[in-house]
């Protein structure tokens, strides 16, 4: 059993995230990279910037109008990528992800991010679970150059 | 006496006790869409299984049988909203494709540069985008009625707002979100004084009001089948004939002239059928009529009544409760609220968690935000099938909005 599986503990993280999100303001400095992640079908609305140093993720930060596991996921995102390499974060969203759709995934990789893996319990909260995880994995694709984020 | 639970049983959604999230489902989102009773499932059943043929053109008896049927379902929806002819009812895809046949085939002809087009904050998007787009491509300019204090437009605020240049106002006649009932017939009657048009989406409105487009004096007006028990994918634009004469068709192909050369000389069908060019939605027309029927059956005096009991049960109960915030108490449609401290999605899904369906959001109405001055509510609506034990089921939900994450753990 994960040491994380208390639904008190999971909920404390969640709660603890959206009340007071890690990485949380966008600042208005050109070396970053933004995308606005606004969700045709709910109204989660996020932006997300990332400021890359060659291969290496050296801030990631984010703002908007968003429910409790969207705000929540992106925070506990942004802390887990932070100061890492590109291709540890596309294996870290790569393994959150799995996680979200019930495919093999492992855990160690993504840490606190594991209180979501109720998600598929609520289909129709996927998108706000992935909505900051997919922001970056477009800024990343942004970074190298790929027109497919 | 109106007997809602004899009501449920004409649903089948309802009456095979249909579960979300393993709790009998509560469904609460009929401004969404509506459930649909066993009628119009069958209505459109016996269209696929027994009388499957196309319309307005064959020379054979089934032929003549789809379109005796789809012609019938016309004249029930004429009857429904009270028409003078039932050849002044288009069939459309619903409310968004009437509007925009309106503001592409009508505004976009009659518009010229500085003309006005009213609208107001509280019009969904199928009744803004089209007329921006008109509005860029004719130089027309786009004006606001303001809504008062307490949410409503009133008639002396589109006498406020209208100038010799007014040529449209275009206007739900349940305005979005905050559901309050618009003066749609006031405002015709002296917009008419100024030789101006008025169009109104009826998309709220006819199905949870007595319309009667001549009473009212509508020019144009549009609504869905589907919120109105009616299936998806199929609407009515009501229009005038003097007006649908100078309207232009904005599709044409089979269906919509009577004759064409190779010169290009074409000579239009009458009207309605020159608005409906290719084959029509022909399952949903008589599903329509079946479910315009129903409704007149059960009487839409007493449709309106039922509603406003639901209403007033349910802003009685949310009174009771300190940890909710309810928007518009004294309106009439979707009642908009949120659970304090809880942001409107993640109050949808907790409800959902107990087989409540409601909705979440901005309701499409995004241009309303300053002045409910918030960015999103939780809609909750009601309609024919709708009791008082579902309200309470939603406001036991309701006293758990503290602890919204169970949502997410059960």
């Amino acid at each position: 059993m994960h040491s994380l599986d208390n639904p008190l503990v999971m909920r404390e993280i969640i709660m603890d995230h959206y009340k007071n999100p890690r990485n949380h303001g966008i600042i208005d400095d050109d070396a970053y990279m933004k995308t606005n992640m606004n969700s045709s079908t709910c109204i989660d609305n996020i932006d997300i910037e990332a400021k890359f140093n060659g291969d290496m993720i050296e801030d990631v930060r984010f703002d908007g109008e968003a429910c409790a596991i969207s705000t929540a996921s992106t925070s506990i995102m942004t802390e887990l990528v932070k100061g890492k390499s590109k291709e540890e974060a596309r294996k870290i969203i790569e393994n959150y992800k799995d996680m979200i759709y019930e495919k093999d995934y492992d855990p160690s990789l993504i840490q606190e991010a594991y209180v979501f893996k109720n998600t598929y319990k609520q289909a129709n909260r996927i998108k706000c679970a992935t909505i900051g995880w997919n922001g970056l994995e477009r800024l990343i694709d942004e970074s190298e150059g790929k027109k497919n984020g | 006496m109106y007997d809602v639970y004899k009501v449920r049983e004409d649903f089948p959604m309802l009456k095979n006790n249909v579960k979300m999230h393993n709790a009998p489902l509560v469904y609460l989102d009929s401004n969404a869409t509506t459930l649909k009773p066993q009628c119009v499932i069958d209505a459109v059943v016996d269209y696929l299984s027994n009388y499957s043929a196309n319309a307005e053109r064959g020379d054979y008896d089934l032929s003549h049988d789809v379109d005796m049927h789809f012609e019938g379902a016309r004249e029930t929806l004429r009857q429904f909203i009270n028409a003078k002819e039932k050849d002044e009812l288009i069939f459309t895809s619903g409310s968004t494709d009437g509007l925009n046949m309106v503001a592409y085939g009508y505004g976009l002809t009659h518009l010229k540069a500085g003309d006005e087009i009213l609208l107001s904050y509280a019009e969904h998007a199928s009744n803004t985008l089209p007329w921006f787009d008109v509005a860029k491509q004719t130089g027309a300019i786009i004006k606001y009625i303001p809504i008062d204090e307490t949410g409503h437009i009133t008639l002396d605020a589109v006498k406020a707002t209208v100038t010799e240049h007014t040529k449209i106002i275009s206007l739900a006649i349940m305005t979005n979100v905050l559901g309050f009932e618009v003066p749609i017939g006031e405002i015709a009657h002296y917009a008419h004084t100024k030789g101006i048009v008025v169009v109104a989406d009826g998309a709220q409105s006819v199905p949870h009001m007595v319309t009667d487009v001549q009473k009212d004096d509508i020019d144009f007006l549009a609504f869905s089948g589907h919120k109105m028990l009616g299936p998806t994918g199929i609407g009515v634009l009501y229009g005038k004939r003097a007006l649908l004469e100078e309207m232009h068709p904005v599709r044409s192909g089979g269906g919509s002239n009577a004759r064409y050369n190779k010169e290009g000389e074409v000579t239009l069908k009458e009207i309605p059928y020159r608005f409906e060019a290719g084959t029509p939605n022909i399952e949903g027309a008589v599903g329509l009529g079946a479910a315009a029927k129903y409704l007149m059956n059960l009487g839409m005096e007493n449709v309106v009544a039922h509603e406003e009991a639901m209403r007033k049960y349910a802003i009685e109960r949310l009174e009771e409760l300190d940890n909710v915030d309810v928007y518009n108490k004294e309106a009439t449609g979707a009642i908009a609220m949120n659970i304090k401290d809880v942001f409107s999605q993640d109050a949808a899904s907790l409800f959902n968690t107990y087989g409540i369906a409601v909705r979440a959001g901005e309701h499409c109405a995004k241009i309303l935000d300053n002045y409910l001055g918030v960015n999103s509510t939780v809609r909750a609506s009601f309609y024919v099938y709708t009791t008082k034990e579902d309200i309470d089921a939603f406001i036991e939900v309701c006293k758990k909005g503290d602890d919204f994450l169970d949502a997410f753990f059960r």
